[in-house]
């Protein structure tokens, strides 16, 4: 259901291809489908339909119709639009300006991801060159606090010492005069997750904004939020004096239309994404990248980015002039696996390319668990380097004698060669996608040729 | 008496009967409006055609013509779907101990659902033991403890940093010994995108089975209801990973509504066992498919 979301808008591409001018019939249908991936990417219906609307209409006006190419025109307003709605060219840096001790406060719903993202940005002001004060005001949850105060032992920033029998509100405030004594210039208030319609709850984060007067109010949101995102959003931005939004665990395969949900009805900047659950995966927030990713189109430049950080410079610049030397074999395939398997799920990290989930999903899948890596290991060792540079001279006889060497069994070396005849071919298709190729993409930055 | 009435206004009969008021005849403008109920519900865009060309079907063959038929073709094909025959929950059954093993992404609920289980299992006179699985999230086997604390239940932990599968090998082996009649291991929140992770869970599951015959009894994924189409995902993979037998669905107490389990039924044939309402110990409920489809068109 969701792979064929960048598959649809590919259809979507090819409609338009097909046509040399746009008619009001097309830009309909056009925003049909729009309208489909959209609401499939959790974008609220409403805001959708507003959307919609509008880039329909200026898709329709001369400037389109004018152009030799509508249907790429199209897509480039859909996508800037989107960009634009999520604060493209705006600054949406995090504002510390102020006299010291600046007050952080975040808020948002249960699990959202408050307290890592406390942590998180404490690591991230620490090398701003900041003396951060970490704050645990959730006297709710059990072990909230102790949570917090774990998190500033491995980072070794300090934790402010509240107690669960105390008032949030009281600890707020003592915890900013404590800072102020100490030398902490930013001090970072975790807040207990609580329900927009808890009214009780909500008065006591205001209680706690207004006793310490926070320069930053921000909102922390789950990218998974479904259409409800509108709902909450607004109603934690009517209550409290939101600064700006926080979207966590986008390391996942969720598309992340809330995004767009909870900027459109509060019109606070989304500053920082979680990428993780550990502490560094605190990223800048690129707008054009979300709009990508709330459309399908994948996003390579957070690829690149990520396979920039799990694979040294130089192995993979070593791989690339092997590729280029050699060609895609069964012994680069093996590397590249094994270079991917330190970027973590490959399946999730290749659906970011354009095209790629369709292509993923003619291979069959390509997820390769610790053992089954191991297995394709063993059976590309018991290869002669000959057949490793050319797989198709792989016989029946030699496929047997590969198989009892490897200690595994035929019909594995045969899935193993169908997988890399696949893989071939994908890598194939991918290099021929853009202007120069995927591969020109990548390999610009020395990088992986997937 | 007012806010009553109020309150049925928004139901599904309420709402149908404002989108119906002064018609005759059910038109397309009704069914576009059902489709934004259905859709803002996180029922999805597939399941939300399912049913809306199921109504037109009906429509087609003269069957639709009222606001009560309407009303009722609703319901039956929501609690169709979500009615589902399963592998029962029965602690009772064979297994000593009953195993359950509780898994999902990251800060959907996991703990809290095993804390409130855990004291409904007690009060039900069962002994149980908790597990706490999850030894890389800060503090977490604290918190499972203050739950075991509050429940009045033994939890096996280790160090933060120790190995998962350590602790439900120990969770297994004190269970038995201990004659308990549940044992609950809590996991790690995991995004099911992580292949890593999902091998980890597939050991811990290999390590009860091989521990206690028959084990996991119960393998409950916990989802957030105000999570919209990801959750379907989620339900694939950790069902692919290690054969899901039932949802627990949390935070229903918020203004979400948790509508992919309808499409998680439909698709996956995964059922809702339990329902979470809140973050207090008895905030939690057997799913009701009934109660779920009235609340699924409340304003
Ligand atoms: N994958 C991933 N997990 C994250 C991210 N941010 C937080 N988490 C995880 O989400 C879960 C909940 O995070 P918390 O920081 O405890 O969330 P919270 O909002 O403080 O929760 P409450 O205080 O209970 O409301 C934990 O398992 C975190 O490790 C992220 O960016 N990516
Ligand atoms: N409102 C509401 N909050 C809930 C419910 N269930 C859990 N929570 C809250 O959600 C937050 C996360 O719950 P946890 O039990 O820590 O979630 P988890 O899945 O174990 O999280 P990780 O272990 O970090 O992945 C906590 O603040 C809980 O109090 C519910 O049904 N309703
Ligand atoms: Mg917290
Ligand atoms: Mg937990």
């Amino acid at each position: 259901m969701f792979d064929n979301l960048s598959e649809k808008l590919d259809s979507v591409f090819k409609k338009l291809r097909g046509h040399g001018r746009l008619t009001e019939q097309h830009v309909k249908e056009t925003m049909r489908e729009i309208r489909l991936v959209l609401l499939e990417a959790d974008v609220n219906f409403r805001v959708v339909k507003d959307f919609v609307k509008r880039v329909g209409e200026r898709a329709i006006g001369q400037d389109v119709l004018k152009s030799l190419t509508p249907g790429q025109q199209v897509i480039k307003i859909v996508r800037e639009e989107l960009a634009s709605l999520m604060g493209e060219g705006e600054d949406n840096s995090l504002n510390v300006a102020a006299r010291p001790p600046v007050p952080i406060m975040l808020c948002g719903l249960q699990g959202a991801g408050k307290t890592t993202t406390c942590g998180k940005l404490a690591m991230k002001l620490r090398r701003d060159k900041r003396t951060p004060l970490l704050v645990p005001a959730d006297i709710y949850r059990p072990a909230a606090i102790e949570q917090l105060k774990t998190l500033g032992r491995q980072l070794d920033i300090e934790v402010y010492d509240s107690q669960a029998d105390q008032d949030p509100v009281d600890i707020c405030t003592k915890a900013k005069a404590y800072a102020e004594l100490n030398g902490f210039d930013t001090i970072i208030l975790d807040t207990a997750g609580r329900l927009h319609i808890d009214t009780e709850l909500m008065q006591e984060l205001q209680r706690i904004a207004s006793s310490v007067a926070p320069q930053e109010i921000l909102f922390v949101a789950d990218a998974m939020t479904g259409q409800d995102a509108v709902n909450v959003a607004a109603s934690f931005d009517e209550q409290l004096p939101l600064t700006g939004v926080v979207l966590t665990k986008l390391d996942g395969d969720a598309r992340g239309g809330a995004a767009l949900s909870i900027r459109a009805v509060t019109g606070k900047p989304i500053k920082l994404i979680g990428m993780g659950e550990k502490l560094d995966a605190l990223e800048q927030f690129h707008p054009d990248r979300m709009a990508q990713r709330i459309l399908g189109m994948g996003d390579v430049l957070s690829l690149i980015e990520k396979a920039q950080h799990a694979v040294e410079a130089d192995e993979a610049a070593d791989m690339e002039e092997r590729l280029r030397k050699d060609g895609f074999t069964l012994e680069t395939f093996l590397e590249q696996m094994q270079m991917i398997k330190k970027m973590g799920s490959m399946e999730s990290l290749l659906k970011m390319i354009p095209g790629a989930g369709k292509a993923l999903k003619q291979a069959g899948g390509m997820q390769l668990p610790e053992e089954e890596l191991k297995k394709v290991e063993a059976i590309i060792r018991s290869m002669t380097q000959k057949e490793r540079s050319d797989h198709r001279i792989l016989n029946g006889s030699r496929r047997l004698r590969i198989a009892n060497g490897s200690g595994t069994r035929v019909q594995d070396v045969n899935q193993l060669l169908k997988r890399f005849t696949e893989a071939q071919k994908m890598m194939k298709k991918m290099q021929k996608m853009g202007p120069k190729g995927l591969k020109g993409m990548l390999g610009r930055g020395g990088q992986l040729p997937f | 008496m007012k806010a009553g009435l109020a309150k049925t206004q928004n139901s599904l009969v309420g709402r149908v009967d404002s989108l119906l008021r002064g018609r005759t005849v059910i038109d397309d403008e009704v069914i576009e409006d059902l489709e934004e109920i259905l859709i803002t519900a996180d029922l999805g865009m597939q399941t939300t055609m399912q049913l809306i060309s199921a109504l037109e079907k009906r429509r087609g063959r003269g069957q639709l013509d009222t606001p009560d038929q309407l009303r009722n073709a609703l319901k039956e094909e929501l609690e169709a779907m979500l009615q589902l025959d399963s592998k029962s929950f029965d602690v009772d059954g064979k297994g000593a101990p009953y195993v359950i093993i509780v898994v999902g992404v990251n800060g959907v609920g996991k703990t809290t659902t095993i804390g409130k289980l855990a004291n409904q299992l007690t009060r039900q006179g069962k002994k149980v033991v908790l597990g706490a699985g999850d030894t890389f999230r800060a503090a977490a086997a604290e918190q499972l403890s203050i739950w075991g604390e509050r429940t009045g239940v033994d939890v096996i932990r280790h160090q933060e940093g120790a190995d998962p599968g350590a602790v439900a090998f120990d969770a297994a082996k004190a269970a038995v010994a201990r004659q308990a009649d549940v044992l609950i291991l809590d996991t790690a929140g995991r995004l099911h995108t992580k292949v890593n992770l999902m091998e980890e869970l597939k050991k811990l599951r290999r390590i009860l089975e091989r521990e206690i015959p028959g084990a996991p009894h119960q393998t409950l994924l916990v989802l957030d209801a105000t999570t919209g189409q990801n959750a379907l995902n989620q339900a694939k993979l950790f069902n692919e990973a290690v054969d899901i037998d039932g949802i627990a669905l949390t935070k229903l107490d918020g203004t979400a509504k948790g509508g992919i389990v309808v499409a998680i039924a439909a698709e996956l044939k995964l059922p809702v066992r339990f329902v979470g309402v809140g973050e207090q110990i008895d905030d939690l409920r057997p799913f009701d498919a009934s109660m779920f489809v009235e609340a699924l068109f409340e304003k």
